[in-house]
């Protein structure tokens, strides 16, 4: 087995662990009935933990092996990024249950990792070798350094989704009631995501057109969905291709816009297939694992975690990208959109940690704020990379 | 100045919430409070107790925290306006015509209001500025309005407190001891806290154990780093400060360095490498065909002798060979030069071959260095070439019929030759362009013509000079920033009153500025070993309640 296999054969094995820590953790928490069953509970919790730990030491192995056979970190595309996004996440879990010593945190950490390792698996796979302004250690020091705070800063936002589900009613109509669903429905729709991208990509679906750019130039681009959308002035190119729907003007990435629609209508339909089944809201389904959560507990590590990750992000997304950006373009800074959007997130989870300062943040608000905080993080991993260009490029 | 004096005889500053000396709560708002607001242990702050002078407004205007975080959260949202459509300094366009082009072309009627309301260069209006600038004052008076009294209150502590202040804290205990009996009680708390790193001081009957008293501080250090940096951040704008150049270097050319007198730099070779990977998914999506892999421009840099006259070039020493690549600048002097950009085949020369038309004969070429064209090519005694015009970026003719360049670079020559050949002593008028030959008009058909035979080609390479002396000034900010950072997030101030009562019970109080879970995990230890009460979490209580209230409504 060469070394990129096994590499991927641990990435695997970790996705698999993690699924069924979740599980464990589920139980250790649905069987909280009184006849001694508080141990039981606690042997399972114990179980999730040591299952966790194994499937984040088999996903610190994907990454080094992956390391060696590259040549360099893998954290250099989307795929990458994002699995090693998930893995800190699940690191940051692990450093939590160890100060605070509740497996609970898991229950929505974890499968927010798998969605990310999911998520990450739709993007190309190879090993990708890097460009001029891409080869230097400052980036992988500040790479790997922001996305350990980004990990560390989202385990608020676990913490505030756990508070917020035993917190909010969810027989009582109201606003609150509202957001949380649509954040739960938010993660169905990146399971429609995944869905509808690997369904087409199992059936081997594939369809060339060439369209002109804003620069007027002729290009060619694959779909790898049934096209909603056409590029600027498409023609396809793969016989018998679908015409696209509706054609799109040249500064819209209408293949993108393919995919975000197609993952809403996917997702949209497996959430009203849940509703339908279960006649519940997603959030009361949820309720009854959340009623264990200590409120005052979770809220204080929702603040803790902002605190500890905020110097950690601080010094990884802006401190250390000014010196490498000083030493590759030599500028410390230069309003790039993925710049600015570091800038954002750490200005927002300053502004957090002053809103704590006034009484009456804390609580559900705080839980709130860290929901929006997780959401700009993820707005800075998918829509800057994916939709705002960056124009770091030197390629 | 007036003052407030406690019932213990304690004079305290007008606006001070719980007396310095005792604790006994002052005012009617921390009378009424079941747990004390603990924020700058209850010290005076300048702008919760003036509020007449117009000063007295501007600086509680900038020293509230809700102020701060309206700044910080609006600097955020109109940051993110800027990243709607690239910032104009990433479109090469010239012009604010041709700018305001691109936005329409691209973006349409959208990216027109984009351009016109100055989003297209949001982070150097002046708004953005002056907002940038209010955070940063509003930092400042926060700090020293809140840093100073804070300072002076932790600094005189006294062990006793009045039991109005330790009835008061979050975290309180009173009863008997559970085991033996109060004679040992203190010396036993004393000698668990201090096992756990608490100072101790003891006055009677009462204790008090403190640690992590520097954390505190933590914020204010961090915001003095923040202001270095803002500081460093505007000493740009003074001159002599930052140099941001760059340049066009040829292969085989020596040019001054524009921004660094005295110094002359020489493009030995540029090289361009390519990954010889197989080009992988992402790449054919995106149709790109291979990585690059290296941008190189290895240099001589060469510094004007002490005695030679500016702009003499032929005294020059030195200094050092490099490679510039990406992410490796040359760095000298305080000056570094950065690979930034290149041109492959660039136009160097164009041969041609002055023929006649009928017979296709020769009488010579002429090979013009684009850079440097000479006035006149002479080929033998009566035949020359005269270069009338020169256009090294011929753009088309204006409506007069004039032909236009667009720059002194050579992308796309086009000249005017004045041909002189024996058949035609008088000279012959030809415009030649690529791909486009306009002959002279009034003279007729021409005899001869400039037949095109080929180009020589050179690499360019694009470097940018940068100075900056502010770095040293960012690079305290950035250190102080994390500094106190690192003080004010992964360390707390924990402190512990104990008192031994005259009726034989025992009364704690805890406060921490941050983290009541790791002080209690202490507490309990400390509970155990001394025998103490079980204490309570007067929040807990209060948190249950509320969420009891909201279930019920
Ligand atoms: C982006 C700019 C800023 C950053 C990064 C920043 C950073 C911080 C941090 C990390 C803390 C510690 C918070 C905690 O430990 O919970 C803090 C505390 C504080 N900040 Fe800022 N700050 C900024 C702007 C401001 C502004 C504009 C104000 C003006 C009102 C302000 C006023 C305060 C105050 C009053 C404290 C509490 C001090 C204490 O606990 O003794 N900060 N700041």
């Amino acid at each position: 087995m060469s070394l990129i296999d096994l590499s991927g054969n641990l990435l695997e094995a970790a996705f698999i662990a993690y699924l069924i820590a979740t599980l464990l953790i589920g139980g250790s928490i649905k069987s909280s009935k009184p006849d001694g069953a508080e141990k039981r509970a606690n042997k399972w919790g114990y179980l999730a933990i040591i299952v966790t730990i194994i499937g984040f030491l088999a996903h610190l192995g994907y990454f080094i092996t992956r390391w060696i056979y590259s040549g360099h970190a893998p954290v250099s595309n989307m795929f990458e990024f994002s699995t090693a996004f998930g893995m800190f996440l699940v690191g940051a879990f692990i450093l939590m249950y160890f100060m605070y010593r509740v497996t609970a945190l898991g229950l929505v950490a974890l499968p927010i990792a798998l969605l990310i390792i999911g998520w990450a698996a739709m993007f190309p796979r190879e090993v990708t070798p890097l460009v001029p302004s891409l080869q230097s250690h400052w980036l992988t020091i500040h790479v790997i350094t922001a996305a350990l705070g980004q990990s560390i800063l989202a385990i608020s936002a676990v913490a505030g989704l756990l508070y917020l589900l035993k917190a909010v009613d969810p027989k009582k109509k109201g606003k609150e009631r509202f957001w949380l669903e649509a954040v739960l429905y938010f993660l169905v729709v990146i399971v429609g995501f995944i869905a509808v991208t690997s369904g087409f990509k199992a059936a081997g679906y594939e369809a060339e057109y060439s369209y002109i750019n804003k620069d007027d130039q002729e290009l060619t681009i694959i779909y790898n969905l049934p096209p909603f959308f056409g590029m600027n002035e498409s023609q396809a190119i793969t016989e018998g291709a679908m015409v696209p729907l509706i054609e799109m003007p040249a500064f819209i990435h209408a293949a993108k816009l393919t995919t975000v629609v197609w993952s809403l209508l996917v997702g949209t339909v497996l959430y009203l297939l849940i509703r339908l089944i279960t006649r519940k809201r997603i959030i009361e389904m949820l309720n009854p694992l959340a009623t264990k959560v200590n409120l005052q507990l979770f809220d204080e590590i929702g603040y803790r975690s902002v605190l500890i990750g905020f110097p950690v992000f601080s010094l990884g997304a802006l401190v250390f990208a000014m010196i490498w950006a000083e030493q590759a373009w030599g500028r410390f800074w230069g309003w790039d959109p993925k710049e600015v959007w570091a800038l954002i997130t750490w200005l927002f989870y300053a502004a957090f940690l002053h809103l704590r300062l006034s009484r009456g943040w804390e609580g559900r608000k705080s839980a709130w704020l860290a929901l929006i905080g997780f959401g700009i993080i993820i707005f800075n991993l998918v829509v800057v990379n994916l939709v705002i260009a960056g124009l770091h490029s030197y390629a | 100045m007036e003052k407030i004096v406690c019932t213990c005889g304690h004079e305290n500053a007008v606006g001070t919430k719980i007396c310095g000396n005792c604790g006994r709560p002052l005012t009617e708002e921390a009378k009424s409070q079941k747990v004390l607001d603990m924020k700058y242990d209850g010290s005076a702050i300048r702008s919760k107790t003036y509020n007449k002078s117009i000063v007295d407004k501007i600086w509680n205007f900038f020293s509230s925290v809700k102020v701060g975080v309206s700044l910080i959260i609006i600097t955020l949202v109109v940051s993110s306006f800027g990243t709607i459509f690239p910032q104009e300094f990433y479109v090469t366009a010239g012009t604010d015509a041709e700018r305001a082009l691109y936005y329409q072309t691209n973006y349409g009627s959208i990216g027109t209001l984009y351009y016109n309301l100055g989003l297209a260069d949001l982070y150097s209006t002046w708004w953005f500025q002056a907002l940038v600038g209010m955070l940063g004052i509003s930092i400042i008076v926060a700090s020293i309005d809140r840093g100073l009294p804070l300072h002076k209150s932790l600094k005189n502590q006294r062990v006793k407190r009045h039991e109005s202040f330790m009835r008061r804290q979050r975290i309180i205990a009173e009863g008997a001891i559970t085991k033996e009996d109060t004679s040992k009680t203190l010396d036993k708390v004393e000698e668990k806290l201090k096992k756990l790193n608490y100072k101790v001081r003891r006055d009677g009957t009462a204790l008090l154990a403190e640690k992590g008293r520097f954390a505190r501080y933590g914020p204010y250090i961090n915001h003095l780093g923040l202001i270095t940096f803002l500081v460093g951040v505007m000493l740009h704008q003074l001159p002599g400060m930052y140099v941001d150049d760059s340049m066009w270097i040829r292969e085989g050319e020596t040019r001054a360095i524009p921004g660094m007198n005295g110094y002359f730099l020489e493009n030995k070779q540029f090289i361009f490498e390519t990954h010889d990977n197989d080009p992988t998914t992402a790449q054919i999506q995106q149709g790109v065909n291979a990585v690059a892999k290296n941008y190189q421009t290895d240099v001589v840099l060469y510094k004007q002798s002490e005695d030679a006259l500016p702009g003499q070039t032929d005294q020059l020493e030195i200094v050092k060979e490099y490679s510039i690549r990406v992410n490796h600048p040359l760095e000298h002097d305080g000056f570094a030069l950065y690979q930034m950009d290149f041109r492959l085949n660039e136009l160097k020369a164009m041969t041609f071959s002055l023929t006649n038309k009928e017979t296709g004969a020769s009488l010579g070429d002429v090979t013009i260095d684009l850079r440097n064209p000479k006035k006149e090519y002479v080929i033998d005694e009566q035949t020359k070439v005269i270069l009338v015009n020169y256009f090294p970026d011929f753009t088309g003719f204006n409506d007069k019929g004039e032909p236009q360049t667009a720059t002194p670079n050579p992308n796309n020559p086009a000249f005017i030759f004045n041909m002189i050949t024996p058949d035609t002593p008088e000279g012959e008028i030809s415009f030649v362009a690529i791909q486009q030959t306009v002959e002279g008009s009034g003279t007729g058909e021409n005899l001869y013509k400039m037949s095109f035979k080929g180009v020589d080609t050179i690499n360019m390479s694009g470097l940018t000079i940068r100075m900056d002396k502010t770095i040293p000034l960012l690079v305290v900010g950035a250190f102080i920033f994390l500094l106190g950072l690192t003080i004010g997030s992964y360390w707390n101030h924990r402190r512990v009153w104990v008192e031994l009562l005259s009726d034989g019970n025992i009364r704690l109080a805890a406060h921490t500025n941050k983290n009541w879970f790791g002080i209690k995990k202490e507490i309990n230890v400390l509970t155990e070993y001394a025998h103490l009460p079980q204490y309570i979490d007067q929040l807990d209580d209060e948190d249950d309640e509320k969420i009891k209230k909201e279930t019920i409504e």
